[in-house]
């Protein structure tokens, strides 16, 4: 190297570290993250044990991971071994549950959104011995398994009390955005607040494709300049609406289904209305928990009957007390 | 020490027989036949559960559930054509027999056996417009892709009013066909599908077709060079469009399995991804994106190293979060063994 080249390497160095030190942020950030205040601290001295948890969540799904913290919550408490897996293809998720099956676990929490597909492996997992709780999905169909119990929401209850709410609120005409098409849960949320509200238009967007998803919305709020109420069926695809409604320069409000951080700051804000939460951390910390108390004391939860986690709705009146918790990743 | 030098007999070394090792690697499915051992011997240390025999049936049958598709896959990808639309055609193809004896109280059968002239129409109506119009094959495929997908979805909800089609496990030939397309037995304390069975027999006909017979020469030489193939009498037009059918068959069958595995009701959004799955069984199986070269019994490796890693992450207790990054990097470097080793073996 020549001389000015080396002037000028060391030049470029020096103002790339000046400009690396001012470019700290004082403010937000990871420093600002407090530990999470996990629930470590006393375990339980019962013995050992290997549990499953599987689900028909896609890979990177905010919901899930909420479902999943629970479950690690109870896991650590009780002493347990966690082993998550998930796949949105029925016959993958079955087969999942058969790998359980040959890991000899000693006890399988399992979605059922895709009944036909999974519950043979469910009754061949109970047949073996292995207690299974269920979770999230499958209310119709979960006591037919001998499964130990449910926990979950039902979509057209949570739906129906959303159609109530609605009317307290005084909305004349509400979209209901369904952003999985074929998605059963997705439909029946959108029917539960028909059975109740009555004037309700359905509109099918695509939720893995965000822009997309504003671009439909808008359309369909200029179009149609009466629906005064948007009700989400996931707290992303709120956020989105709130935007299409600004685009349209609509006076629409926005309510949701479902919680995460954003959510919450958003009802805070007042830019959504209410959120109805289907709390996903108590449904993976209750079957993983049942399993336990199963396992130790012969309990089982719930009576023979489904264990509703929801439908709580979130407001403005007592979002101050849930936000922590939305910061923290566990509603 | 006397010693009588003789010079050897010259040979003509293009006639000459070339060793054992070097016949061996230059078969395509080498370099994934290496990758399959090294994951088993990897997953058989680290993943307690993979080393009981009794769970060789789960694994063998996540592996036949892509297998059985990567058959006609690794076929029409030697034939130098690629199909985005296998995938949502198994969900089809179920779709199809499952509603249609639904709706019209028809013994099963008779659903069955629709669904595979469906399933055949879907596979000559892909190879009849790409060579009518020349368009690469990932164009047309991409395009029954998202007709399929929509069809799937649509046709669903008009008939059933719900998103998976209605149960058909209580008519007439369900239990005959469930036997066929998805009993399982037991062999000794292994628990097998019948599809891992017919996975093994489609995959012997498949390599004995393309290695033995005439038509596996032309399959070869439409996906080496489609030009020089038609001047010396290959009947490519045929040939392409023939493998497009074998996909549409395989899909058929999959199809089945998929109907008759979940209490005779499918749901209407699956399928979408899978056809990547099929493609990377191919590949890693020593198939060129580029065609004329390839196996066979390549993309069944290929399927059973996609299995075993999948399966293998969820015995060794990992988080699957790590799953997709490690198929991928797996595929790479199956590909760039591949690529080495056949270097190497032509170099020779």
């Amino acid at each position: 190297m020549v001389r000015w080249q080396k002037k000028a390497v060391a030049a470029v160095a020096a103002v790339a570290l000046a400009a690396a030190l001012a470019a700290c942020s004082s403010s937000g950030g990871k420093q600002k993250e407090q530990s999470s205040s996990g629930s470590g601290g006393n375990v339980a001295g019962t013995p050992r044990m290997k549990v499953a948890l599987i689900t028909h969540s896609g890979p990177g799904d905010t919901f899930w991971d909420i479902v999943r913290r629970g479950a690690e919550a109870a896991a650590q408490k009780d002493n347990i071994e966690l082993q998550y897996s998930a796949d949105p293809d029925g016959a993958a998720q079955a087969n999942l549950v058969q790998t359980a099956i040959d890991s000899k676990v000693d006890g399988i929490a399992v979605t059922l959104n895709k009944p036909d597909a999974v519950i043979p492996n469910v009754k061949k997992a109970i047949a073996a011995g292995i207690p299974v709780t269920i979770l999230n999905g499958g209310l119709d169909r979960w006591k037919a398994t001998g499964a130990l119990g449910y926990f979950g929401q039902d979509e057209r209850i949570a739906g129906q009390a959303t159609g109530e709410k609605l009317k307290q609120l005084g909305a004349k005409k509400v979209l209901c955005v369904i952003h999985e098409q074929g998605n059963v849960s997705l439909e029946a949320r959108c029917q539960g607040i028909k059975d109740k509200f009555g004037n309700v238009e359905n509109v099918n967007v695509n939720g893995t494709d965000q822009p997309g998803t504003q671009a439909t919305l808008t359309s369909k709020l200029q179009a149609d300049k009466s629906v005064d109420y948007v009700v989400a069926l996931n707290a992303g695809i709120a956020l989105t609406a709130v935007q299409a409604v600004k685009d349209a320069g609509s006076s629409a409000k926005v309510g949701s289904f479902d919680m995460s951080k954003e959510m919450a700051k958003a009802v805070q804000d007042g830019t959504v209305q209410f959120a109805v939460d289907q709390q996903p951390y108590l449904q993976g910390y209750l079957a993983i928990d049942a399993i336990w108390l199963y396992k130790n004391n012969g309990d089982t939860i719930g009576g023979g009957q489904a264990t509703l986690t929801g439908p709580a709705f979130i407001d403005k009146s007592n979002i101050a007390a849930v936000l922590k918790y939305a910061e923290a990743g566990t509603r | 020490m006397a010693s009588t030098i003789t010079s050897p007999a010259s040979a003509d070394d293009r006639v000459s027989a070339r060793s054992l090792g070097a016949r061996l690697l230059s078969r395509p499915e080498i370099g994934s036949l290496v990758g399959a051992a090294v994951i088993l011997v990897f997953f058989l240390i680290t993943a307690t559960p993979f080393r009981n025999i009794d769970n060789t049936g789960t694994i063998l049958y996540q592996a036949a559930l892509i297998g059985v598709m990567a058959v006609p896959v690794s076929l029409l990808m030697i034939g130098g054509e690629f199909d985005l639309s296998a995938g949502v055609a198994v969900t089809t193809s179920g779709l199809t027999a499952g509603i249609l004896s639904y709706q019209f109280s028809l013994n099963v059968w008779v659903g069955v056996i629709v669904a595979l002239v469906f399933s055949l129409a879907i596979g000559a109506f892909n190879g009849w417009l790409l060579m009518r119009t020349g368009l690469p094959s990932f164009l047309v495929s991409l395009g029954t892709f998202f007709i399929l997908q929509g069809l799937n979805i649509a046709v669903t909800r008009i008939t059933s009013g719900a998103v998976a089609s209605n149960s058909i496990s209580d008519m007439d030939g369900f239990g005959a066909a469930k036997a066929i397309f998805a009993s399982e037995f037991k062999l000794g304390g292994v628990t097998v599908k019948i599809i891992v069975v017919w996975w093994i027999v489609f995959v012997a006909i498949a390599a004995w077709v393309l290695l033995k017979t005439q038509i596996g020469n032309w399959i070869f030489a439409a996906g080496g060079d489609a030009a020089a193939a038609r001047a010396v009498g290959v009947p490519v037009k045929k040939v392409k469009i023939g493998l497009f059918m074998a996909v549409g068959f395989f899909a058929w069958f999959t199809g089945m399995q998929l109907l008759f595995n979940s209490n005779g009701v499918v749901q209407s959004g699956e399928g979408v991804g899978k056809e990547f799955l099929y493609i990377i069984a191919a590949v890693v199986g020593g198939c060129l994106l580029t065609g004329g070269y390839g196996s066979v019994l390549g993309g069944a490796i290929g399927a059973l190293i996609f299995s075993m890693v999948q399966l293998g992450v969820v015995y060794a207790g990992w988080n699957p979060d790590w799953f997709k990054a490690f198929l991928g990097a797996m595929l790479l470097l199956a590909t760039i063994v591949n690529l080495v080793v056949k270097n190497r073996a032509e170099a020779r």
